[in-house]
């Protein structure tokens, strides 16, 4: 009896050794350093340790940043839902002795680490010197070392450049970090404005102040204008809002100006326009004169979100009786129906990565967040609770920011691009919706 | 002194007897007017019945008249509300005019005509489900669909101005199908 067991143990070792080994071999084979596959979501989550920072001179400021630093880390890897922090209290290495730049791999590789971040600070006056490193703890080998100098509140910067190189490395992917989110923002009825946050939800900041009610709001690729509908002259209009100046243009048309949506990397935006009788897409220039219209079709036609190379563009129209994602080819003009399931499909967002959409489905009552292949192939659904909508994809295609009603008042969600790890981000009162991933402002 | 004395005594005289010439002289007119035909006082006494009567009609007439007129003003006032009050609803995710719908347009029509001054704003509004940008669309539609119906009955359509208001507006907070129904409107405002 004793033995079967033992054996049956064996096996088991016997099998989880050689599936470690085979993915190791293969990231051996692909050449440098292969990106690691996240497009299987039976992944499991990477463990990396990020001890604290070890100071260099003994300047009281050091001890605050190497555990303020090391936490943000930490935050910004685990946020991405690819990552799970290891908790400090098991590491075997006192950070404060060990060597940053040569670290004790077998000590990290028994606490179950799969990648460690080590890093050094030193604080003169008000000027912060960081380095950091980024490790493969079984290959035991530096993958990333980066050496940051600027002012002492510079810090957070510094760490989420860091953490952008990591994903570069690791996923091919670049900007999660140095993006940030706009919402609206509802205290009471009649009143919806518009704020900005960081990428992960943090420091809300409200960037219109009219009184009125404004919606859907979109940064521009240059992050220094934002587009929305407001009724603050009395009827849904489109304005488009230097952030910084809060100067804002009206395109002023008869009828509704709404959903508008940015060409990826120039100052150009989609919006729909209805001054001709009904809502048609527009391509407008950042001052809000129109250049030319894109979708002239009888009925609704709205939500335009363009592929990553701007040559192909999505959007809702209800020209088969019921509101459908649509692809339009930009070049040709050709359009081809992508939503087939459900009779309510709206908000298409495509990702930066080029081969997927994002939408909304009404299924069984509820709104619900889909991810469909361009190719029409792939249907998935990501949300099963509450109403969901409104998704967003990060500028580096790898996460999913939507809003939710699963708790009642409707809040901010992430989630990743594979719908795991959903959970709240923006802390306000009141109920938040329409939020929208700006580009990348990473300079 | 000699001489008031007279003139005192005088009047003593005269006094009394103009009273009674007075009531002499009325019972005499009224012993006449009960035993024989209208005399001159009769026909004042008719005339003056028959202004009293003149009067009363007048007054009843006027008073008809403003009557008549309040009753007209309520009406109006009623019709005014009514045209305010009294929405045309939707089927979800419809902008089209059923039987009702078009009904509740025609007595809107039948307003306008009959205040042809009034300008008037069409709301389209949605219930919550759905998504922003969609329900803008489609309040404008069903504001849009009201204004055609109207102008295609004769109203012109400079009198009349779109407006929607998506789902930022409802009537009813609720979140079941009742409320949604009450949500799903074109509202009429007078400017």
């Amino acid at each position: 009896m004793i033995l079967h067991v033992l054996r049956t143990l064996q096996l088991t070792v016997a099998c989880y050794c050689v599936i470690t080994c085979s993915f190791f071999t293969l990231s051996q084979a692909a050449g440098k350093y292969d990106y690691i596959d996240i497009s299987n979501p039976q992944m499991k989550k990477i463990p990396v340790a990020v001890p604290e920072f070890k100071p260099l001179t003994g300047n009281s400021m050091e001890g605050t940043i190497s555990g303020l630093g090391a936490r943000e880390i930490s935050d910004a890897l685990e946020f991405t839902g690819y990552f799970r922090s290891l908790d400090k209290g098991s590491f075997l290495v006192d950070p404060r002795q060990a060597d940053p730049a040569m670290p004790q791999f077998k000590a990290w590789t028994t606490t179950g680490a799969d990648f460690l971040v080590t890093g050094a600070v030193m604080v003169n006056d008000t000027n912060l010197d960081l380095e950091l490193r980024f490790f493969d703890t079984y290959k035991e080998r530096l993958l990333l070392g980066k050496k940051y100098s600027g002012h002492i509140d510079d810090r957070r910067r510094m760490v989420k450049r860091f953490c952008s190189e990591i994903m570069k490395l690791l996923f091919g992917n670049a900007g999660l970090f140095e993006s940030q989110i706009v919402f609206v923002s509802s205290a009471g009825p009649g009143k919806k404005e518009i704020f900005l946050s960081d990428f992960d939800g943090s420091s809300p900041k409200q960037i219109t102040h009219n009184g009125s009610v404004n919606l859907s709001p979109a940064l521009s690729p240059d992050g220094q204008h934002v587009a929305y509908t407001s009724y603050a002259a009395g009827k849904p209009d489109l304005y488009i809002q230097h952030i910084a100046s809060q100067k804002a243009v009206l395109v002023d048309q008869k009828g509704i100006g709404i959903s508008p949506s940015w060409v990826p990397g120039r100052n150009e935006l989609a919006a729909s326009l209805s001054f001709s009788g009904d809502p048609d897409i527009y391509l407008l220039t950042i001052n809000g004169k129109i250049i030319n219209k894109i979708v002239d079709n009888p009925g609704i036609d709205i939500s335009p979100s363009f592929s990553p190379d701007g040559k192909k563009m999505a959007f809702v129209s209800k020209r088969a009786g019921s509101p459908q994602v649509y692809i339009q080819d930009l070049g040709s003009g050709r359009v081809d129906r992508l939503t087939f399931e459900g009779n309510n499909n709206t908000q298409p967002d495509w990702s930066p990565k080029g081969d997927k959409i994002a939408y909304t489905s009404l299924a069984k009552g509820l709104f619900q967040i889909m991810v469909i292949g361009v190719d029409g192939k792939g249907l998935a659904q990501l949300t099963y609770d509450g109403d969901n909508e409104s998704p967003s994809w990060s500028p580096d295609g790898s996460m999913i920011v939507f809003s939710s009603t699963r708790e009642g008042p409707s809040k901010i969600y992430v989630m990743t691009a594979y719908g795991t790890d959903q959970r709240r981000i923006v802390d306000l009162a009141g109920q938040q919706s329409e939020p929208k991933w700006s580009p990348s402002s990473a300079n | 002194m000699k001489k008031r004395m007279f003139v005192v005594l005088a009047l003593m005289f005269v006094i009394p007897g103009l009273l009674f010439t007075a009531s002499c002289a009325k019972k005499a007119v009224k012993s006449d007017a009960a035993v024989a035909a209208p005399s001159d006082d009769a026909a004042k006494k008719a005339a003056a019945e028959k202004a009293r009567e003149e009067e009363l009609a007048r007054q009843k007439a006027l008073e008809e008249a403003r009557l008549k007129e309040e009753a007209a003003k309520r009406e109006a006032m009623a019709a005014r509300n009514k045209f305010m009050n009294e929405n045309v609803y939707f089927a979800f995710d419809s902008s089209a005019l059923d039987a009702t719908a078009q009904n509740v347009l025609k007595d809107k029509a039948a307003w306008m005509k009959a205040n042809p001054k009034e300008a008037v704003i069409i709301e389209g509004h949605c219930d919550e489900r759905g998504t922003v940008a969609y329900n803008l669309a489609l309040g404008e539609r069903r504001a849009v669909a009201c204004k055609n119906f109207l102008v295609n009955m004769g109203i012109p359509a400079a009198s009349m101005t779109t407006v929607s208001y998506g789902k930022e507006r409802p009537v009813d907070p609720g979140h079941n199908e009742q409320a949604w129904a009450k949500n799903r409107r074109a509202h009429f405002v007078i400017k």
